[in-house]
């Protein structure tokens, strides 16, 4: 059984877990192995170690991170889903793997049963998490809607005919960055169905193989649709194995086996020195994971500072030989790639064909040329045949050419005196039934590679040093962790605040949902940073000017009353600057005083208590999930529970009404929405269409809206009216100006990549934190804050940087100033000098896209290692095999 | 020499290579400190290398 495609397919006994896979290498199933010894004999590289024993090591290390990952809930307990029963009900994790290419179906979708093509799919959401009856997992795993929601739209786009995708759901959690969006494309454009309902049986038509599903809709009348298939959203849950880790290590885990955290240390376990990230933290998507894993880098490393590059290697570079009044002595290198060529293509014939072309004085062939020991046989026999130019022919230089290049530099040639030839992705995979056409095209490849690398030239990279000090924007919670973390790294840091104090937001808040105490967090925060000689803190101060580069900016701040100008050089920056709460327009907020925001309910609670207040009521996405404003706020589900329990708490006899539309209390916030039910909080939930309304009247403001399960109206008396005000991005129009900073429409800044890098922005060497990012709780504030002083640190850490070499130049003898390259290029680079009278390129700014040397009308402008006649040699050559 | 004067380690361990542990690991390496990433299944990737694409961007997890 193959246990990556959840068992839809079976695999063999020695196996390579997916096409992909890194290593790429082959295991053996002890499980399933009968000892034959075959693979052992017929393995070409003598790679299979047959008996190959455990072996146990010893190292001594300063912090440990634990990343034990999550593991998706097995539903086969919860019989009424029929899984493992019905070959049509499958798991979330097994459609992952049905809707891949590299899956079990080749990426066709298909259902279990008799491989038909699905006209309706199922998805039922919280299977396996927000269940204590069943399963016992109280929380909110947090992904499965967004996943499912994901899954739907693309197995619409993949089956040929219509398909009917819905999803049972209880309330749809689409609270990050760009996901309310995206559920509203799944809605509204793809057609994608949502069902307000948690189904409780799934059950088989046996002719069919289709599946029943009998539900209470909202109204609360029965209801029952068949589908084609029925896929289960499994919850995330902490395998057996990373518990048991957690034992040996003696680290505390909460009651679902997750490691606990502290909401002020949201990285950190119960033992110093062992830290935390991804799932085993607390469900989360990938977004989350890659923030925390960088957090947890920054304190794990944080800790060892003094040590910082004690036990590393050092890899030296020998001197590079002057090669450029040498004619070219060309080395060919043909890989097999095991199979992958060499079972396509005659090999041996090219390597013959290569060693006849022109200034080619050594040829050789490899069964994988990309292997740490043909590395080795690459350098001996560059040094014994003096070769000055290298071309591999194997697979794609986007993911081999820098380890190639390297083994260059280790022999003192240039690096950029190489070439590749694509035979692998661009011929051996897609001429696989044409064996002879594709040795044909492999010479040809060859040929258009030596006739290149004989005509590239050494290029020199600049290096440039770093400046060792960081600028953090925003002295809130996101700034004030950065700079200490930084501090910590024994980095300097300018933390800038434009305020006369620093704390940001936080300022007006009180305490967590878990019941710490936000103000003292804070003061001790902001005495940590002040007590660090190596932070410069400097308030009441505006960014004015900005210029220079990664590792070598130059900032200009206006501070203080006077506007006093000063100069800030650093070598990255944290943009740290934070958001604000929405300030509602709605239910006569500003105009009746018993209508306020849940930061003033807060503040009221903290004041006055809650003995005099019979009734409050509370109206979720004000100022969010509307036409105005579609994204969700992410954190005022929470801020509703946590005030309505606090009343509750004070005032057990206050009625406490919240209005909602979904509630969003992902991950462990879902005890507390739980708490809040069973202390008697009342939750109606209303449709955006259909929206509450509101009357002041002189007894208490009157809120109305149609109960969905009654499906009429009820009236609701309040003393206080609170309004669920969501959160908007600080205004930052003149800073994004200033630095050249992206930002989304709703105004937070843009990170490199959404799932990837997502503290890093798009420029090198700058950074993003907290809530400037967008809305989110204080433990992840202070995660992604961590998170980016360690993205800093790996760029702090480097004494200088290196430029690439692939850079644009201006032939100024020809150009004749037409400014197309300083509009196209997309990183508005190419400049006017207006001393000098010419067009200017800085090659630090440069990016190498070669957009400027494909405009230019009069040629005037080369890309290094692209140059003109570096790319008609190889057209020449090719041509030249008479096509 | 006691455990107390010993000379701290410049080195750390990560438990899981996942798309967290890789993270963590690189953040690390790229920071000059040395990295002993541990993994018990024979491939790194964890997870994330079984999704076929990733919301909301419907990016290729590959």
């Amino acid at each position: 059984m193959n246990e990556i495609n959840k068992g839809l397919d079976d695999r063999r006994a020695t196996y390579i877990e997916y096409a992909q896979a890194v290593p790429l290498a082959y295991a053996i199933d002890l499980d399933v192995c009968l000892g034959c010894g075959l693979c052992e004999n017929v393995c070409l590289a003598k790679a299979v170690k047959y008996d190959d024993k455990e072996r146990e090591s010893e190292i001594r290390v300063g912090s440990v991170i634990l990343s034990p990952g999550t593991k998706g809930y097995d539903p086969s307990g919860l019989v009424t889903y029929g899984y493992g029963l019905y070959p049509n009900v499958v798991t979330s994790e097994g459609f992952e793997r049905i809707l891949s290419a590299g899956g079990p179906y080749y990426g066709h979708v298909m259902r279990p049963l008799d491989r038909q093509e699905p006209k309706s799919i199922a998805w039922l959401q919280c299977v396996g998490s927000r269940d204590t009856n069943r399963c016992g997992n109280g929380y909110c795993s947090s992904v499965c809607c967004m996943y499912a929601v994901k899954e739907a739209m693309i197995a619409k786009e993949h089956i040929h005919g219509e398909l009917d995708a819905v999803i049972f759901n209880m309330d749809m959690r689409t609270f990050g960055k760009d996901y309310e969006k995206y559920f509203l494309r799944a809605r509204d454009k793809e057609g994608v169905r949502f069902v307000k309902s948690r189904v409780h049986t799934v059950s088989e038509i046996p002719a069919s193989g289709d599946l029943s599903i009998q539900y209470v809709d909202e109204s609360g009348d029965m209801k029952e649709e068949i589908f084609s298939m029925v896929v289960l959203s499994v919850g995330l849950t902490i395998p057996d194995s990373a518990v048991a880790l957690a034992r040996r290590l003696n680290i505390e885990l909460n009651p679902y086996d997750f490691a606990d955290t502290r909401p002020f240390e949201p990285v950190t376990t119960s033992r110093p020195g062992i830290y935390t990230c991804g799932v085993f933290q607390g469900p989360k998507d990938i977004p989350g994971a890659v923030t925390e894993a960088s957090a947890a880098a920054c304190l794990a490393g944080g800790d060892l500072a003094e040590a910082r590059g004690s036990e590393i290697q050092a890899i030296e570079i020998p001197r590079e030989k002057d090669v450029s009044q040498e004619d070219p002595r060309i080395g060919v290198f043909v890989c097999n790639c095991g199979i992958n060529i060499g079972g396509i293509v005659d090999v041996p014939a090219v390597q013959t064909y290569a060693a006849k072309l022109p200034q080619v004085v050594f040829t050789d062939s490899n069964l994988f040329t990309c292997s740490q020991d043909t590395q080795e046989k690459i350098r001996e026999k560059i040094n014994e045949h003096d070769l000055n130019r290298v071309v591999v022919a194997s697979c794609s230089p986007k993911t081999h050419a820098p380890m190639f290049m390297e083994t260059l530099e280790a022999c003192g040639l240039n690096k950029y005196l190489f070439e590749m030839a694509n035979i692998r992705n661009q011929n051996s995979w897609i001429h696989s039934k044409s064996p002879d056409l594709a040795t044909q095209k492999a010479k040809d490849l060859v040929r258009m590679a030596v006739a290149r690398a004989a005509v590239l030239r050494p290029l020199k990279e600049k290096v440039i040093p770093v400046n060792h000090r960081a600028l953090i924007i925003g002295g809130g919670i996101a700034g004030l962790n950065a700079a200490l973390a930084l501090g910590r790294q024994q980095f300097e840091v300018c933390l800038v605040e434009k305020e006369t104090v620093l704390g940001g937001l936080s300022l007006k808040l009180h305490h967590t949902i878990e019941g710490e105490d936000i103000r003292v967090y804070i003061e001790k925060l902001i005495a940590e940073v002040r007590a660090d000689d190596k932070i410069e803190i400097v308030t009441d101060a505006e960014i004015a000017g900005f210029g220079g580069y990664k590792g070598n900016f130059e900032t200009e701040l206006r501070v203080g009353p006077g506007q006093e100008k000063r100069i800030i050089k650093h070598g990255v920056i944290i943009v740290a600057t934070g958001a604000i709460e929405y300030d509602p327009k709605e239910y006569f907020y500003g105009q009746d005083d018993r209508v306020i925001t849940q930061i003033d309910l807060s503040n009221r609670l903290e004041e006055k208590g809650a003995s005099d207040l019979d009734s409050v009521a509370m109206i979720q996405c004000i100022g969010s999930r509307n036409e105005e404003y579609p994204e969700c706020s992410r954190i005022c589900c929470q801020n509703a529970v946590k005030n309505a329990i606090h009343i509750k708490k004070l005032n057990p006899d206050t009625q406490v009404y919240v209005l909602y539309r979904d509630i969003r209390t992902y991950g462990f916030l879902e005890d507390y929405y739980r708490e809040a039910r069973e202390k008697g909080v009342i939750f109606l939930r209303f449709n955006q269409d259909s929206p509450p309304d509101v009357e002041c009247l002189p007894d208490g403001v009157t809120i109305s809206v149609i109960d969905h399960v009654l499906q009429r109206p009820i009236a609701i008396r309040a003393d206080l009216l609170t309004l669920s005000a969501g959160i908007r991005a600080a205004d930052t129009n003149e800073l994004s100006g200033i630095m050249k900073l992206n930002r989304n429409p709703e105004g937070y800044f843009m990170e490199a990549h959404v799932k990837l890098r997502p503290v890093d922005m798009p420029g090198e060497g700058i950074f993003l934190c907290g809530t400037a990012h967008g809305p989110k709780l204080i433990s992840e504030t202070i995660s992604q804050a961590q998170a980016a002083a360690s993205r800093a640190t790996t760029f702090l850490a480097k004494p200088e940087i290196k430029l690439s070499a692939i850079t644009a130049k201006v032939d100024t003898d020809n150009c004749v100033k037409c400014l197309t390259c300083v509009r196209s290029c997309p990183f508005e680079v190419p400049a006017f000098n207006q001393n000098t009278k010419l067009i200017e390129i800085d090659e630090a700014l440069c990016h190498g896209c070669g957009v400027c040397t494909g405009v230019c009308p009069r040629e005037a402008i080369q890309l290094s290692f692209y140059e003109d006649d570096q790319i008609m040699c190889k057209i020449d050559a090719l041509m030249a095999g008479g096509m | 020499m006691g455990t107390a004067t010993r000379k701290k380690s410049g080195s750390v361990m990560i438990v899981g290579a996942g798309i967290a542990g890789m993270q963590a690991a690189l953040d690390l390496a790229n920071s000059n400190y040395n990295v002993y990433l541990v993994e018990k299944s024979p491939t790194i990737g964890g997870l994330m290398a079984r999704l076929d694409k990733t919301f909301p961007t419907n990016d290729c997890t590959m």
